[in-house]
């Protein structure tokens, strides 16, 4: 197991900065430029997890972020822990500490790898099929199945890291700098386009920047050695700006793309400190151009997924790019050329190829030949029947292919290995160009789906558009930048190719074997384990869509969303169902393409930052005397402020017996304000409100309700004629923005010939309320200069006043029943009026309240609150609010809908008042109302929308809606509750004061 | 996310904009002359076109002016913007 795999000095590790991490507690070395994959490979560990379902061993399978089975928790127990990591994507750091996920006790001995023989018992849907019978059990199962699900572990304490967000605009986005990004970067920004290309790893170059040999030759140089020369002119373009470690997770409409920039994962953890850990970019580009490459496809058979199974095109590049051998003993399994690229690299390192397995039969290829001229074995036309080892893989069975490729023939031979490549040809990573509502085509040559058709000013090239050798690149994609880019020229023109690669391939969905399909374990998804035997079943058992194979067997789901596996699916399930691939289409590719981080998604906006905090200009008072604050939509608003220890109760008790007693005062600054000027201001208001404005004086205000066209109660307020042309509307604090977008909408579309004008004025003016028998004489002290005789200011009137030298303006009206003074005043001066206010009051015991005392007062009263006793469905006449609605206006917004058939109903629901039987017991707010408990079902008349236990009445009061209320005052009805009844009495909803004596006291 | 062309401000996000449904509604001049099936046409019933539709917006976080928009539903391209009481420049 200590063994050390190095096998060669490589262009990106430093194998003079030597790196030390953990790995499932054990301390191993690697060095700058590995990733945590090639550092564990270089020490010989290939086993880092266990499969999702089976809990079979399972090693690093890909160099990628397509990786399904390397995944792993980064530094466990801390802050920074993080589940789910691609080990074949981490860059190693000094101190790093991983471990495997999904395994118990220990990844080389899991419990859970029960399931693996367990597995005839598992099959597709089992979850589906097992855990539904009895339903009352499901909280059971759920339990277990809850427990032995999910990979990774979820951090437990804050985040300790900075995240960002950033909007980029550009004229051409590159995605991916392989050798076609790298053209395409260098043309655009040659040619005077502001460019940004990024790039998810590290370096630039793809996989061309570690094709060193004289197979791939462009202009006489290796074609390594050539885009190395041109990443180093790209590298100085000034109007090119380049990100690496940036992953495009979403290609979204009209090229708004979102990015993840990772600034600090590469860092040791003390370097970390106060630097932002990852931005997320969001891009909107003129054009953009996707160069995402392309994922080598695995095959399938069975046994496919033992550690030390790789793609072919990960072992060549452990060993061109970090100098790593994947195993001592490798073989190859291929149905294509790649294969032997990968066994020229190793033969060039001195790796040991132990055998090429193909898929094909004889092959005119350059690359065979020089395969065998280095005395290794090829096997034309055989396939891998099975693999043994059961955490490293030790040897494969193979057998020869029949002429048609659909069943084995003849003898197994055994071969040993360390180490298997599979080569099943290459798929263009099109996930990105689909996202942004691209259409696909499949190409039948060599069964791929590539780019058809773009929704917006987009192209894709290279591999991603299906171009895959060397010589297709370099010829079609200067044509496709000169016409996309409508240039006449580019720099790649006449260019000499030279690429040894020949096309031909073998394609075959499922490998045959001599087992029968229900006896292999050929897998399809290797993170979710689903098998060709999966995907069968399903099919047998009549499902046909792509997209309900997927979620039936959960074939292409999980953290890498089936990356390597899903044109398997598609091909078996075209096959079994003899339907053409081309027409399934394919299972939708949603954002993001790799894992997000919930930082990155949240960017700064966390903890108070999460939303707009809005407080009331008075808000430091309320601070500084202890009130407890309530969250009414952005705003914080005083809840209640308790003395001497006093619970919420006890305090609201106490404010609201001063406030009917004596005088209380309260903040209602957040009250929405609108501005209302303009000749036909009347006429507007007569018609958003339900009564009459047009004979208000100037001087006066008046409560309106507002509905919608549908005749629905939508907000409330009073409304003050300040002048001729000019009113103030109050709105409820949380109906304030959608009251005016509403009120604009009618204007702008509806009625644009009325000459008014809205302007919200909510911030600007705070709102003092002073109520009680004693509020005049406070008033009469802190505005000396106003007249409050009842005569001269009698209830519902309004005047401009002054404190000091700053103006004011002071309404008589009340949320209460009590005689109630509103002091309007410039949000800067609010405070210090408050104050006044205080001192003016002391000698009257003026006592603060906030919501909740609120709420109770103007519930003794009977005042609804509009989004609390209401709820969209109830209309004025509901509420038995008749008197308000005009019977003479001609329209208003909602008066049609008044005498709809489904509103004129006796049986609707209506507000009515509830008394309990014990005066001590207070109802629940939202308890269902009924009338009779034998009948069943049990029909629900109504609920308790507002309840509270009044100090004035000396007893529990609570408003309510019932269906055919009105009609049934005086009647006993019942509130049922888990471990009782209470028996209420239907009343008219106000409770105090009916004769409004109080306002006037 | 979409750009969008705001006639009194010229293009900006779709973050910047709240959607108000089917366009070229009208409200009747005279609502207490329906019938509640004529209201209810009113009131209720919208289109939901898969293709070219007729909608309204709003440049809500911007001028807070109202216009129509004309976009096909199946691919998000938008044809045209106009001002409110404009006839639509394509069919």
């Amino acid at each position: 197991m200590t063994k050390n795999l190095r096998v060669k000095s490589s262009k990106l590790v430093d194998e003079t900065y030597r790196i030390s991490f953990k790995f499932n507690g054990t301390t191993y070395y690697g060095f700058k430029g590995d990733t945590l994959a090639s550092a564990l490979l270089a020490n010989n560990i290939h086993l880092v997890g266990r499969s999702f379902k089976y809990h079979r061993p399972r090693g690093i399978m890909t160099a990628g972020s397509e990786e399904p089975n390397a995944i792993v928790q980064l530094h466990n127990g801390t802050s920074r822990t993080e589940p789910n990591v691609r080990a074949t994507e981490i860059e190693i750091y000094e101190g790093l500490v991983a471990s495997s996920q999904n395994c118990w006790p220990s990844v080389k001995f899991d419990i859970g790898g029960i399931n693996n023989f367990l597995s005839p018992l598992l099959p597709a849907g089992f979850y589906y099929k097992t855990f539904m019978w009895p339903a009352s059990f499901w909280e059971k199962y759920e339990y277990f199945i809850r427990k032995s699900a999910g990979l990774g572990k979820s951090p437990d304490v804050p985040d300790p890291d900075i995240y960002e967000h950033k909007y980029i605009h550009c004229d051409v986005l590159v995605i991916g700098a392989g050798i076609s990004g790298i053209m395409a970067a260098k043309t655009a920004a040659k040619n005077g386009f502001k460019t940004l290309l990024v790039e998810e790893k590290s370096y630039l170059g793809g996989s061309t920047i570690y094709q060193d040999s004289e197979f791939f030759k462009i202009n006489n140089q290796n074609s390594a050695s050539w885009l190395e020369k041109e990443i180093n002119e790209v590298k100085k373009i000034e109007n090119l700006e380049i990100k690496t470690r940036t992953s495009v997770a979403a290609f979204h409409g009209y090229n708004f793309l979102l990015a993840r920039e990772n600034l600090t994962d590469h860092l040791p953890l003390e370097q970390r400190e106060n630097k932002t850990r990852q931005k997320l970019l969001k891009i909107r580009a003129k054009k953009v151009i996707t160069a995402t490459g392309s994922i080598e496809r695995p095959l399938i058979f069975d046994n496919n997924d033992r550690p030390g199974i790789l793609l072919s095109s990960a072992i060549k590049k452990y060993a061109d790019l970090f100098g790593v051998a994947c195993g001592e003993k490798n073989v190859l399994f291929t149905n294509n050329d790649s294969a032997y690229e990968t066994a020229i690299s190793l033969i060039q390192k001195g790796i040991k190829v132990q055998a090429i397995i193909d898929n094909r039969e004889e092959i005119d290829s350059k690359l065979i030949k020089e395969t065998e001229k280095n005395n290794i074995k090829i096997y034309k036309g055989y396939t891998i029947v099975d693999t043994f080892g059961y955490k490293r893989i030790n040897s494969v069975s193979i057998m020869k292919l029949s002429k048609d490729g659909q069943k084995v023939i003849g003898s197994k031979e055994n071969i040993s290995c360390d180490s298997l490549g599979i080569s099943g040809g290459w798929t263009p990573a099109v996930h990105l160009f689909t996202q942004s509502g691209g259409k696909l085509k499949f190409r039948d040559d060599d069964q791929v789906f590539i780019p058809n058709t773009y929704p917006s000013n987009q192209i894709s090239i290279g591999s991603c558009n299906g171009d895959f050798t060397l010589d297709e690149i370099l010829i079609n994609t200067p044509k496709l930048l000169k016409e996309f880019l409508n240039i006449t020229k580019t720099e790649y023109e006449n260019i000499e190719i030279f690429s040894a690669f020949n096309k031909s391939k073998r394609n075959i969905w499922l490998l045959p074997s001599n087992k029968i399909v229900g006896k292999t374990k050929s897998f399809v998804d290797f993170q979710n384990d689903a098998t060709a035997k999966d995907i069968k079943l399903a099919l047998r058992e009549g499902f046909r869509s792509i997209e309900h194979v997927k979620r039936y067997t959960t074939t292409g789901m999980g953290t890498d969303q089936g990356k390597l596996g899903n044109m398997h699916a598609l091909g078996i399930i075209s096959e079994t169902a003899s339907s053409k691939l081309g027409e399934l289409g394919t299972t939708t590719f949603r954002p993001p393409y790799t894992p997000l981080t919930f930082g990155t998604i949240v960017g700064r906006n966390v903890g108070k930052y999460f939303d707009i905090t809005r407080k009331t200009p008075i808000h430091e008072w309320h601070v500084e005397n202890k009130a407890e604050f309530e969250n009414v939509g952005q705003w914080k608003r005083a809840w209640y402020y308790p003395k001497n220890g006093e619970n919420m109760h006890q305090a609201v008790q106490r404010e609201s017996k001063a406030a009917r007693d004596s005088a209380g005062i309260l903040d209602a600054s957040t009250l929405g304000k609108i501005d209302i000027q303009g000749t036909d201001a009347s006429e507007f208001l007569n018609r958003v409100y339900t009564n009459a404005w047009s004979k208000l004086e100037i001087g006066k205000c008046r409560y309106g309700l507002m509905l919608n066209e549908d005749g629905m109660v939508y907000d409330d307020g009073v409304t003050t004629r300040l002048d001729e042309n000019h009113y103030i509307m109050t709105t409820t604090t949380g109906g304030a923005a959608t009251v005016l977008g509403k009120l604009e909408d009618y204007l702008q579309t509806e009625w644009p010939e009325l000459d008014v004008y809205l302007t919200s004025v909510t911030d600007h003016y705070a709102t003092i309320s002073v109520c009680g028998p004693n509020s005049k004489k406070i008033i009469q002290k802190v505005i000396p200069e106003i007249d409050l005789s009842d005569k001269d200011f009698p209830h519902m009137s309004f005047r401009n006043s002054i404190i000091g030298k700053v103006k004011c303006r002071v309404m008589r009206i009340s949320f209460t029943g009590e005689q109630s003074y509103e002091i309007n005043i410039q949000a800067n001066y609010a405070k210090s009026v408050w104050e006044n206010c205080m001192e003016a009051g002391k000698e009257f015991n003026i006592t603060p309240y906030g919501t909740e005392t609120m709420h109770l007062l103007r519930a003794e009263k009977g005042f609804i609150i509009a989004g609390q006793d209401t709820d969209a469905t109830m209309t004025p006449i509901d509420l038995q609010m008749d008197w308000i609605v005009s019977k003479k206006k001609f329209d208003f917004i909602g008066k049609r809908s008044l005498y709809r058939s489904d509103t004129i109903r006796e049986d609707r629901k209506q507000l009515v008042g509830l008394i309990t039987d014990n005066p001590e017991e207070i109802l629940e707010e939202g308890a269902q109302i009924v009338a009779d408990m034998n009948k069943t079902p049990i029909e629900m008349l109504g609920h308790v929308t507002s309840s509270y236990f009044s100090p004035n009445l000396k007893k529990s009061i609570a408003l309510g809606v019932v269906k055919g209320g009105k009609n049934m005052m005086g009647q006993k009805l019942i509130i049922p509750m888990e471990k009782k009844q209470i028996n209420v009495t239907v009343t008219d909803p106000v409770f105090l004061d009916k004769e409004n004596k109080r306002l006037n006291a | 996310m979409f750009l969008i062309n705001c006639p009194f401000c010229g293009e900006r996000e779709q973050s910047e904009f709240k959607a108000g449904g089917e366009a070229h509604i009208v409200r009747p001049k005279q609502p207490t002359e329906l019938s509640d099936d004529q209201w209810a046409e009113y009131l209720f019933m919208r289109k939901n076109i898969k293709g070219i539709q007729f909608e309204r917006w709003n440049h809500i976080h911007g001028c807070r002016k109202w216009f129509n928009m004309v976009r096909d539903t199946s691919n998000d391209e938008i044809k045209a913007v106009y001002k409110m009481g404009e006839k639509p420049p394509i069919k």
